[in-house]
């Protein structure tokens, strides 16, 4: 079959590779359908992720037809049509009883290399390094999909694939940010990151409620399409983002702040951006937190600051005072998919919200290389891109 | 602190082919007995720690020391390492007990046999020459607690617990390993060392994360690269070949 790979920093390929088989009695294997370009592949494909390997299969956004079954598997059929979660969970341990997909404890198998990364190993993911379970992804024609009979959700109504795809992590990425937030009416979210996760992030925080969400990057293209999720838009070229927000709370700071952004976030200080950017590159710092710092320090006295842009290690010159002397919460995680796609597919279902106003650019799996450099480079205004193999 | 990342199988298999040619016939058979344990016991509970205590621990042991080859033989080795498996009690009990199964999660183990109230397994190499021993068990508390030690001439003497406890507030079942081993000085001893490689604290909290899985779940965990249940090492993520 074909598949994307990931050949070393910068360099991804659309090579021939073995087809997939069952290796596990609960492991399903998909033919996909579609599949996506996630900004978490963007870290892997800057090379700022540990322990991936030349020829990795990449992509852990993937949906299809399920061709084979485990003997394990009895809730999916050959011929069903399914939505594949990333995170990787067995639904049995401790973890998943709590709903903690994302941190199941039995399904990486190289736990024990998370583990002096992390302190603790996460649960496993499609595509995303070693350290992560070594899965191969579903940027390909196949993937295997271990605990097939607790992840994926049949799609049996006639949605098209582009309303339902984004299921798999970024719609729910984004909705579990703004859950964090605990939105209480008159509540002003502010959102750092207008990147597919943002916007969801912004649509999210208002089906629960928010009085006002504001939504802070840099790319015009992109606060437009935060826009026509509902945000009021920042520039933070153009503005001192705490200076408007706080114009815009009078004085309060927002209630709650999402980081959407993560490790490589960008700054419009020139010599900070140099600082966290020198440091990263030479493996002093793994992440270059200014979004979080400003979030951090704008948030209101006692507000919540939820992380879901993805962090991989260490940062420098967090302001820790701020949280600690103004009483703020901070929450993190990444989604715990499994619980959210029942909910979030009657909300497609119902037209609470049409994923799909993300996508920006559609090509076949072949020309992944251009799109991994498209969308890294934010040219033709590209903000999320979907492959068809 | 990434791309430097070398998988430890390849470290391991290196150091193992290197042994395997250098010691020859020292490794052919290593026997841990303590037969009084088996008079008091039995042949099944015997066994049964003995093997789960050795599976996760000779390797080990000896891979302890070739971190530090040049450490003094008399030192000795301590292990520690502790899962909670969301399984009653008596269920994870009775699983250790099982003991020609756990080569299913102790991935360095070949094969365990049992007869005459002494439990005999064989691991293997990447070179392919087999390591084989005998071992029995001292102590037996249902549900609670099984001990073992070695005596006579074991190449690496060794004694080890594993203690079973509910884990609070119906979170499962409590199971922590405590190996120790006394590795013998010269030639052999550095063999063995070199043979079990590094990081043997690692290896048993791997096993013992194995054996949660074939509790919850029903068996090991696989990413593709791992084409025998027993051949667990790091996977690349490629599809199998």
């Amino acid at each position: 079959m074909k598949a994307n790979c990931w050949m070393g920093r910068g360099n991804v390929e659309v090579r021939e590779v073995p087809d997939p088989r069952i290796l596990n009695g609960h492991d399903a294997v998909v033919r996909v359908t579609s599949t996506a370009i996630c900004g978490s592949d963007l870290h892997l494909y800057d090379g700022f992720i540990p322990t991936m390997k030349k020829g990795d299969i990449l992509g852990h956004e993937f949906m299809g037809e399920v061709v084979e079954v485990g003997p394990s598997v009895r809730n999916l059929h050959v011929g069903d049509r399914v939505v594949v979660p990333f995170p990787i969970a067995c639904g049995r341990c401790a973890a998943c009883g709590l709903g903690l997909y994302s941190v199941c404890e039995n399904s990486n198998p190289n736990a024990g290399l998370a583990e002096k990364f992390l302190g603790h190993s996460p649960a496993g993911a499609f595509g995303h390094s070693h350290m992560l379970g070594g899965y191969p992804g579903g940027q390909a024609e196949y993937a295997r999909v271990p605990f097939a009979d607790v992840g994926p959700i049949k799609i049996e109504d006639g949605l098209a694939d582009e309303q339902v795809l984004f299921l798999s992590d970024i719609l729910p990425a984004g909705w579990m940010g703004a859950e964090m937030c605990d939105i209480k009416p008159g509540d002003v979210i502010a959102v750092w990151g207008a990147g597919p996760v943002g916007q969801f992030a912004v649509a999210g925080a208002y089906l629960m409620g928010a009085e006002q969400v504001v939504c802070i990057d840099r790319f015009a293209y992109r606060l437009r399409i935060a826009e026509r999720a509902g945000a009021t838009t920042l520039d933070y070229e153009e503005v001192d983002v705490r200076d408007a927000l706080l114009d815009l709370t009078a004085g309060r700071g927002p209630d709650a702040c999402i980081d959407a952004v993560g490790m490589e976030a960008h700054y419009a200080n020139p010599a900070l951006y140099a600082y966290d950017r020198t440091k990263q590159a030479t493996r002093l710092e793994t992440d270059r937190p200014y979004a979080l710092r400003e979030a951090v320090m704008t948030c209101r006295n006692g507000g919540i600051v939820a992380v879901i842009g993805l962090y991989a290690g260490f940062l420098d010159k967090f302001p820790m005072g701020a949280v600690m002397n103004r009483s703020l919460t901070l929450k993190a995680g990444q989604c715990h998919v499994q619980r959210y796609l029942k909910p979030l597919l009657t909300r497609i279902r119902e037209g609470d919200i049409d994923p799909s106003f993300v996508i920006t650019h559609r090509l076949p799996l072949d020309e992944a290389p251009r799109g991994y450099q498209l969308f890294r480079d934010k040219q033709d205004e590209c903000n999320k891109v979907v492959l068809t193999p | 602190m990434t791309g430097e990342h070398q998988p430890a199988s390849e470290r391991l298999s290196r150091a193992l082919s290197g042994a395997m040619e250098r010691m020859g016939p020292a490794l052919e058979r290593v026997r841990l007995a303590a037969p009084s344990a088996v008079r008091r016991f039995g042949p099944p509970a015997a066994v049964a720690g003995a093997v789960a205590a050795t599976g996760a621990g000779v390797y080990a042991a000896a891979r302890a020391c070739g971190r530090r080859p040049e450490a003094a033989p008399d030192e000795g080795l301590d292990l520690h390492a502790a899962v909670t498996v969301r399984r009653p009690r008596d269920q994870v009990y009775r699983f250790w007990h099982r003991f020609e199964r756990l080569p299913t999660f102790m991935t360095h183990v070949e094969s365990v046999t049992t007869g005459d109230g002494v439990t005999h397994w064989t691991a293997r190499g990447p070179a392919g020459r087999a390591v084989e021993w005998d071992a029995e068990i001292v102590e037996d508390l249902r549900d609670e607690v099984i001990s073992w030690r070695s005596t006579g001439t074991a190449l690496v003497p060794n004694s080890g617990t594993v203690r079973f406890c509910e884990a609070p507030g119906g979170r499962g079942t409590e199971v922590r390993v405590h190996l120790r081993y006394d590795p013998p000085g010269g030639r052999a001893g550095l063999a063995v060392a070199r043979l079990l490689g590094e990081h043997p604290e690692q290896q048993v909290r791997d096993d013992l994360r194995r054996f949660k899985q074939v509790m919850e779940i029903g068996e090991v965990v696989r990413s593709e690269g791992t084409r025998a249940p027993r051949l667990l090492r790091r996977r690349p993520a490629r599809p199998v070949r």
